[in-house]
This record gives structure tokens, C-alpha cells and sequence, in this order.
């Protein structure tokens, strides 16, 4: 059985560490929020200027003045702090935050993303996207393995207008996990959804990838 | 109380930068040049979150058409910029994203608005430059996309970067960014881990509108929570700079530690009464 995206947020949630600085996306990346380990205290960041998310408002402490790059009316948790775009996405792009998850449309053997624009099909803008991916230090992808159709979406070579070249470091999909390998200059299969096979994994996937030896399952 | 305020300003030797509504704020901008057809405007705001929605009004009632916006999004159909799309006052916009604006798709898709999509940290950057006085900057933001098209891109090297021997320590962690000689294929040992950037240009706009939360009569700027965004940049990346602002303070009130946009950007300011319309109302589920 694939994973649902819950499953996928939970397994993505696990990369992170106690004390990061983390950006989540727009979707799957979205619900890490809920499946943070015990024990782990992160700090998640806002590209609209905030660092420090807190849980969603009550009704009554609902304020337009505050909202998440979703432009969801959030809260500030104690110890958080407000700063302009410019020095949001300084953090960003200095190499200040550990990790960013976010979703693609397609991710290719070379480690590259895309995940902002379909040609032929009206473009809304790729917001914070090249941004993060070019300067945060470690990129998580989470998305479905294949597209509708069964169409790749991790493929030899991206198709789609980049967002970002020789970025990702880990991709996690319904099927299965990839770590980038900066030696090899490779994706290696290290993990797979419980009930998945490196056979189906092979079939559903353009893009040559290694597989380790001592591959695991996703516990869920 | 806006009287003792405007005194406070005039005793300082400043002409008085307050104006009372925002039509009085707008009234003589066409007469000294400042609006004009085909001009260049910036205007503060993530997507309806801190954007100066009073100015907005103004400017859409003013008449000025063929505008070049530079402005993350584009505000939604009935709000902020989207005003001005349905009146098609806008020519251009310089954005990062324009999701949520139906009338935007259409023009878009019909032709009639051109569009540059910026990232929106470069977008930032730039207007931060821009306002900086810096003509261009290098950044890795965007290379390998199409947003680097036609762009200059040089390698450079980051001292923590600069790991001559694999395994080992670097031989700098500090120091400044060392441009590289156009690349030769490495051989063996001996190659800094360099990595390519693409030139930006800054940005400078004709007008500036910007949204903050408290102002005084010099035009020193507090903003509130994620309503900052923009607007710091914005005020300095402008010839001519106005401020909307939820209430004004007599000069001296403001901490100067806390004051976020020091008041010689700003050449006027006006006091209104914000709707604060929010997109995404979103609570905790109980």
C-alpha cells in the first residue's frame, strides 16, 4: 500500500532535529507540522517574516496582521520574532535554515527540481521556491511517485521548467525513500512503503537510482 | 491632536509630511509630476496582509494608467492591486506570485498584462539594493532556471566552501567570497568547490506605497507582525515615498531603538481606517 499523506508527512518529519530552523511548503509538507517527534523542538520559519510559527489562532485571536506564507491566520510561539522579506529570505538564502520540505512536479536523477510552472497552462509564480532551494541547507521533496496515468515524476531529466539544478538531498514518496549520494552523484533507494517492491519502485520511476544494500521498510 | 503633531514636525524645520485623508494625501501628485502614465510603482503587502489598502484606492482613482507594478502578488479581484487590474490601470507587474486573482488570469492569458516573475527573495534583494544604491548583485537564487535566461553567471567560491582536499578540513571558513577563473576542467586534488550565481539588477520605483502599523510626523515608521514584509525596502527603493499608517504619534513617542523605517524615507503619511482583509481565515479545530 502506498502511503497516505499523512504517512508521508509523519516518515518526512522524522529528518528533523531538535533545535532546526525549518521551512515547510505548501500540501504535504504542510502536515510535518503535526507529526513532530517527541523530544524534538524545532523552530519553523515563515518567508513572510517570522520565525517561530505557533498552532492556528482561536477565533477570538484571529489578527490579519499575522499569516503564514499560505496566507493562513497563524500564531507567534514565545521567543518568536518578526523581520522584513529581505531579511526572510537572507535567512534563506545565507544558509541559515537546516532543512526545507516541499512538494514537486518532477525530480530528476541528477538531483534536479521542478515544481513551479507548466508550459502551455497559466503560471502563478514560483514564490519562495528557488529561493529555498538554492539556499537552505538541506532539501526534502515529498511528493506522490507518480503523477495521474501513472505518469513519472521522477525522471532521467526534468521535463518541467527548473526551479532548482543539483538540489535535492532526499526524496520521499508514497513508494519509497531516495538519498542523494554526493559521492556517487547518485540517488540510492533506501527505503520502501510497507508492501512495495524494488520491481514496482523500478517500473513507476524514469530515473536510474542504486539500491542499498540494506534497504529498509517505512514504519508507519 | 494631529495639530500638536504637525506643530512637533514644523518646530523640527520640517515641512508638514501628514496629510489628514488620503485623497488630501494624493490631491497635488499629478500637478508636481509624482503620478503620471507609464510610471513605475511599488506597493508594500504579502498577499493582503500589510498592503496599503487606502493608497491602493487612491491611486485607482486617480486615473494613472499603463502602470509598471512591482508588488509580491497582485491582491484578489475585489482587493488591493486587483483593483487596478479590473480597471486595467496596470501594464506590468514584477511579481512572485499572483495566485489568487482570476481577473489577473485573464488579462494575463488575453495578453493585455504583461508579467515578470522575480523569486521572491531576489524580488526583495532587488528592491533592497535598489534602495541601497547597489545596481546589481550576484546570487545562486534561480540558476539552471529560466529565470537566469540571458543573465550574466559567474562562479564563485564560499570560504567554508573551499574544501581544496577531500576529507579534510577547509582551508577557510571565513574570509570573503573568491571569484573564480572561468572553469577549467578539474583534474585531481585541488578544487575549491565552486558554485554559479546569477547578476541581478536592483530595483528603484517613482512611488512607493507602503503600509505600517504606527508613524510620526518626521515619517518614522513601527510596522506590526507579518505586515512588515515589503514595506522596509519599499520606503527606501523610491523617489517619492507615502506612508498609510493606523495612528500617528507626537515625535519623541517612538522608541528610537524600535523604530523600524527611519522617517527621512518617507515623504508623507496619512492616518486611516484599515479593513485588514484576510484570505485564508484559518482557527485552531477545537
Amino acid at each position: 500500500m502506498p502511503l497516505t499523506r499523512d504517512q508521508l508527512a509523519m516518515r518526512a518529519a522524522r529528518e528533523l532535529r531538535d533545535g532546526f530552523i525549518v521551512n515547510l511548503g505548501i500540501g504535504i509538507p504542510t502536515l510535518v507540522a503535526n507529526y513532530i517527534p517527541k523530544g524534538v523542538d524545532v523552530w519553523l520559519q515563515s518567508e513572510n517574516g517570522l520565525l517561530g510559527i505557533g498552532p492556528f489562532p482561536d477565533e477570538h485571536a484571529v489578527d490579519p496582521d499575522l499569516i503564514n506564507a499560505g496566507k493562513q491566520t497563524i500564531t507567534a510561539r514565545p521567543g518568536a520574532s518578526f523581520f522584513s522579506s529581505s531579511d526572510s529570505f537572507a535567512m534563506i538564502r545565507g544558509g541559515h535554515v537546516d532543512i526545507s520540505i516541499l512538494g514537486a512536479m518532477q525530480v530528476s536523477q541528477h538531483a534536479d527540481i521542478a515544481n513551479w510552472m507548466v508550459p502551455g497552462k497559466l503560471v502563478k509564480g514560483m514564490g519562495g521556491a528557488m529561493d529555498l532551494v538554492a539556499g537552505v541547507k538541506r532539501v526534502v521533496v515529498t511528493m506522490e511517485h507518480v503523477a495521474k496515468g501513472d505518469a513519472h515524476k521522477f525522471v532521467p531529466t526534468c521535463t518541467l521548467p527548473l526551479t532548482g539544478k543539483a538540489c535535492v538531498d532526499m526524496l520521499i514518496t508514497d513508494l519509497a525513500v531516495f538519498q542523494w549520494d554526493k559521492q556517487r552523484a547518485k540517488f540510492i533507494l533506501t527505503e520502501l512503503a510497507p508492501g512495495a517492491t524494488v520491481d514496482e519502485v523500478k517500473a513507476k520511476t524514469g530515473a536510474a537510482f542504486d539500491t542499498a544494500p540494506n534497504l529498509q521498510t517505512i514504519t508507519v | 491632536m494631529a495639530r500638536t503633531v504637525l506643530i512637533g514636525g514644523l518646530a523640527l524645520g520640517m515641512p508638514g509630511k501628514i496629510h489628514t485623508s488620503v485623497a488630501d494625501a494624493f490631491a497635488d501628485l499629478k500637478a508636481k509630476g509624482v503620478l503620471r502614465d507609464g510610471m513605475t510603482v511599488m506597493v508594500g503587502g504579502f498577499g493582503l496582509c500589510g498592503i496599503p489598502e487606502q493608497l491602493i484606492l487612491a491611486l485607482r482613482d486617480s486615473g494613472v494608467k499603463s502602470l509598471t507594478c512591482i508588488s509580491n502578488n497582485a491582491g484578489v479581484d475585489d482587493w488591493g492591486l486587483g483593483l487596478l487590474l479590473k480597471t486595467r490601470q496596470i501594464g506590468k507587474m514584477i511579481s512572485s506570485y499572483v495566485g489568487e486573482n482570476a481577473e489577473f488570469e485573464r488579462q494575463y492569458l488575453a495578453g493585455e498584462l504583461e508579467i515578470e516573475f522575480n523569486p521572491q527573495g531576489t524580488l526583495a534583494e532587488r528592491i533592497r539594493a535598489g534602495g541601497a544604491g547597489i545596481p546589481a548583485f550576484y546570487t545562486a537564487t534561480g540558476v539552471g532556471t529560466p529565470v537566469a535566461a540571458g543573465k550574466e553567471i559567474r562562479e564563485f567560491c564560499r570560504p567554508s566552501d573551499d574544501t581544496r582536499w577531500q576529507n579534510r578540513t577547509p582551508v577557510a571558513t571565513s574570509g570573503t567570497y573568491q571569484q573564480m577563473e572561468p572553469r577549467v576542467r578539474p583534474r585531481g586534488e585541488d578544487v575549491p568547490k565552486r558554485r554559479e550565481y546569477v547578476l541581478e539588477t536592483g530595483l528603484f520605483a517613482d512611488l512607493a506605497l507602503v503600509k505600517a502599523h504606527v508613524g510620526d510626523a518626521f515619517g518614522n515608521l513601527v510596522y506590526r507582525k507579518t505586515a512588515r514584509n515589503f514595506n522596509p525596502m519599499m520606503a527606501t527603493a523610491a523617489s517619492f515615498v507615502i506612508a498609510e499608517v493606523e495612528k500617528i504619534v507626537p515625535i519623541g513617542e517612538l522608541e528610537a531603538d524600535m523604530v523600524h523605517t527611519p522617517g527621512s524615507y518617507v515623504d508623507r503619511l496619512v492616518q486611516t481606517k484599515s479593513e485588514k482583509r484576510i484570505e485564508q481565515r484559518t482557527v485552531r479545530k477545537v
